[in-house]
């Protein structure tokens, strides 16, 4: 028996798109400080002494400094963002979290925290030598309450690795998107990640029940409790819910998992046009009530994007739309008659034009991946200006159609595709690479039609180092103030994910 | 133009995770969500595109099981097989049901509808035995065309493409004839809506075994079914001495 010491992992039993199409491509991206021009703030330099000292917390292993084996985490999974960090930290424990981030605080040290590194706007890597503090290892399970439903655990844990534990408990978690393979549910909860079943199950500020953060001075904040209702003072944890590690690190967290339906169900329609996909938006909200649990849309070029470039199959044949609707119920015969009504009036309606229903859960598992694998799919086209938006329904389709006409055929694609139960379509247009020229006829034309619309420029992605500056066409001078002072409370020196979120004052005014 | 008897069994859904029953008498099936074998569904997409070619007059599917087998059934059927048989079998018998008496039914069968071939998964994923088109073309001897990743029409039958150890073996049979269905045959497709609706209407009749004068007496007694062992946890080492020291003190060097 030779078990130094041993690491929880759990099998994944499907070939991962996002490792996929992560890799199609050898082509090293640029430096995200050339690319966007930034200037590296006043931050000390790591030196050999700041390693020695980490390896007094750490284990020698989970000090990464070699290039090559640092590379990885210096780039985002859609090549956009490249930082030159020289250091990767991988502590097991809060406390290992605790000294590291004590030390950098006092050295002023910049960190950048890093979870599962499937984040869309460049903020889980650094600009510059930020320290990585990868929490990939902080992975461990550490409570689940199956009667209140209650799963309290690390924050490196893999979504996927979660719902597949909860899953034999009879719960589920309540959050579910295409990244879960790699995803930590750390990165989700900093992020407020959205997903596929917020319909149903609602957003993170409503299903976390607990967090335990490390401030960045090393301060443990303690709110890991597993209770529903707690009004005592402020309310803590959801300033950390979304803050996309810039106001602390998350180390553990308390989330509610909702009964495992034991019914499920799922159509994948073609339809006509955009106007029709609202009107069967609003027949399944009617027809199946509360076993919605997602509406889901992809246009034409999404669709032949991903069936294309991942050579995946397409239940049914070209559609200008296609729609793809989920329920969660407890009886499958009252699930079924309601579908069945929804299906038939949409069929004879000509809402639907086509399409196949199934409760096989590996059917199932088949159509959600076309689904899940069209934000990976772009990326065979070389590069993919992704933009994450939520706008009025009745316009939420528009500037994909205004983008077509705008680029003509100076791009490879544009399409879009998204949450239409939550007002939130990802418009993405690819290019054979990066070129600013398209990026300046984006940006921020997009911002200011969403801002026109009263939409918001980041739905579910955040802000992260890709949109600070942008941050002005959804927040107001004074809410951005405010923010700015709680920054300087919690992070004085700013050493938590610089370069992140909030825009510098200079730059901004 | 040839009559197909398509035979599929519901078996657990692939993407399901098996457990034992505490008593180690057989797998947990209860509530558990159950879809066609996948090897069946091929089977069926080649006798639905025969059709669809001209190739075959009528698609028959079987299947042998509880009532449940008939939600199967209606699979097959939206899938596009004109009617179905359900050969009813419930309860124990089904328990110990085994390739033998399936085949024994669907030789029975064929020989009922005149089907000219009969076409099955190479195997289901449950049981893995692998026996069913074997045996039925014994019984009937006919002809048989076992693990065909491509059927087409020749002159007096069929010539199969086999896969086999190490590459392709293509056999001619006559008809009629048995195939057996492997992975790469086809990819099937989807029930579209519009034949899930129409499948609701096809014709499915509903036989035992008794009618068709097979007996179903046990002829196996399950003893144990158990987990496969847990795979040991890995570990990670910081370098190659390391690696080689603990092999050494593992005794594997």
């Amino acid at each position: 028996m030779f078990k130094p010491f041993t690491l929880f992992v759990f099998n994944l039993n499907k070939t991962n798109v996002f490792i996929q199409a992560k890799y199609a491509t050898s082509v090293l991206p640029q430096f995200s400080a050339n690319k966007y021009a930034v200037e590296r703030k006043k931050f000390g330099t790591v030196s050999p002494s700041d390693i020695d000292y980490f390896k007094t917390i750490l284990s020698k292993e989970r000090i990464l400094t070699n290039e090559e084996d640092v590379l990885p985490y210096n780039i985002d999974w859609i090549k956009n963002c490249r930082g030159q960090s020289q250091v990767v930290l991988k502590p097991r424990t809060t406390e290992e979290v605790s000294k590291i981030l004590h030390y950098c605080n006092n050295k002023r040290l910049a960190v950048c925290p890093q979870g599962g590194n499937t984040g869309l706007v460049g903020g889980s890597v650094p600009v510059f030598d930020e320290i990585i503090l990868n929490l990939s290892l902080m992975n461990k399970i550490i409570s689940l309450d199956e009667i209140s439903g209650a799963l309290v655990c690390e924050a490196g844990c893999i979504l996927e690795n979660l719902d597949n534990y909860v899953r034999e408990h009879d719960l589920i978690m309540p959050l579910d998107l295409g990244a879960k393979g790699s995803c930590h549910i750390g990165g989700n909860i900093s992020t407020n990640a959205g997903g596929l079943r917020l319909l149903r199950y609602g957003n993170l500020h409503g299903s976390v029940l607990g967090i335990e953060a490390v401030k960045a001075d090393g301060t443990v904040i303690d709110c890991l409790r597993t209770l529903k209702k707690d009004n005592t003072g402020y309310p803590l944890k959801h300033i950390f819910i979304g803050c996309e590690g810039t106001l602390g690190v998350i180390t553990k967290v308390s989330i509610h998992c909702p009964a495992q339906p034991r019914s499920v169900s799922l159509g994948y329609f073609g339809v006509e046009k955009f106007e029709n996909v609202l009107k069967l938006y609003k027949s399944a909200k009617s027809s199946l009530g509360e076993i919605l649990s997602a509406f889901e849309m992809a246009d034409n070029e999404s669709i032949t994007s991903t069936v294309n470039n991942l050579k995946l199959s397409n239940p049914i044949g070209h559609y200008p739309m296609y729609v793809l609707v989920e329920s969660h119920g407890s009886d499958e015969k009252h699930d079924s008659e309601k579908l069945n009504r929804f299906l038939s009036e949409g069929m004879e309606t000509g809402l639907i034009l086509d399409g196949t229903v199934t409760s096989e859960p590996n059917k199932m598992k088949a159509i959600w991946n076309i689904r899940e694998s069209i934000a990976g799919s772009g990326l065979i086209d070389g590069y993919v200006f992704k933009y994450d938006v939520s706008l009025p329904l009745r316009n939420y389709y528009d500037l994909v159609e205004d983008l077509r006409k705008k680029l003509g055929d100076r791009v490879t694609r544009v399409y879009g595709y998204g949450h239409v139960g939550d007002g939130n379509i990802h418009i993405n247009v690819t290019v054979p690479q990066y070129s600013k020229e398209i990026n300046s006829e984006l940006e921020p034309y997009i911002f200011e039609q969403v801002s026109k619309l009263k939409g918001s420029i980041s739905a579910e992605h955040g802000v992260g180092f890709r949109k600070p500056q942008f941050i002005h066409y959804s927040q107001g001078d004074t809410s951005l103030q405010l923010m700015r002072d709680l920054k300087r409370t919690m992070d004085p020196n700013g050493i938590l994910n610089p370069y992140k979120v909030l825009p510098d004052v200079a730059s901004h005014e | 133009m040839a009559r197909v008897l398509v035979g599929v069994k519901r078996v657990i859904d692939y993407a399901v995770k098996i457990r034992v029953k505490p008593d180690k008498s057989g797998v947990v099936t209860d509530g558990v969500k159950h879809s066609m074998n996948p090897f069946d569904e091929i089977a069926v997409e080649e006798a639905v595109r025969m059709k669809e070619k001209k190739l075959a007059s009528e698609v028959i599917a079987v299947s042998c099981g509880p009532t449940q087998a008939q939600e199967t059934l209606r699979t097959a059927l939206a899938m596009g097989a004109d009617r179905a048989i359900h050969v009813e079998v419930a309860g124990a018998e089904y328990e110990t049901l085994q390739p033998l008496h399936v085949a024994k039914i669907l030789a029975k069968l064929s020989q009922d509808e005149k089907a000219d071939l009969v076409i099955v998964g190479k195997q289901a994923i449950d049981d893995d035995s692998n026996q069913t088109a074997q045996m039925t073309a014994a019984i009937l001897d006919w002809p048989q065309g076992t693990f065909a990743s491509k059927v087409e029409k020749s002159d007096s039958g069929l010539t199969v493409t086999r896969e086999i150890d190490g590459g392709l073996e293509v056999i001619k049979t006559k008809l009629p004839a048995v195939i057996s269905a492997d992975l790469r045959l086809n990819e099937p497709r989807y029930a579209t809506l519009p034949n899930i609706m129409k499948a609701k209407k096809k014709p499915m009749k509903k036989v035992s075994a008794k009618d068709l004068g097979v007996d179903l007496a046990p002829r196996i007694k399950i003893l144990s079914v158990e987990d496969p062992p847990v795979r040991q946890a890995g570990s990670i080492v910081p370098d190659v001495d390391t690696l080689v020291a603990k092999l050494k003190e593992g005794g594997h060097v």
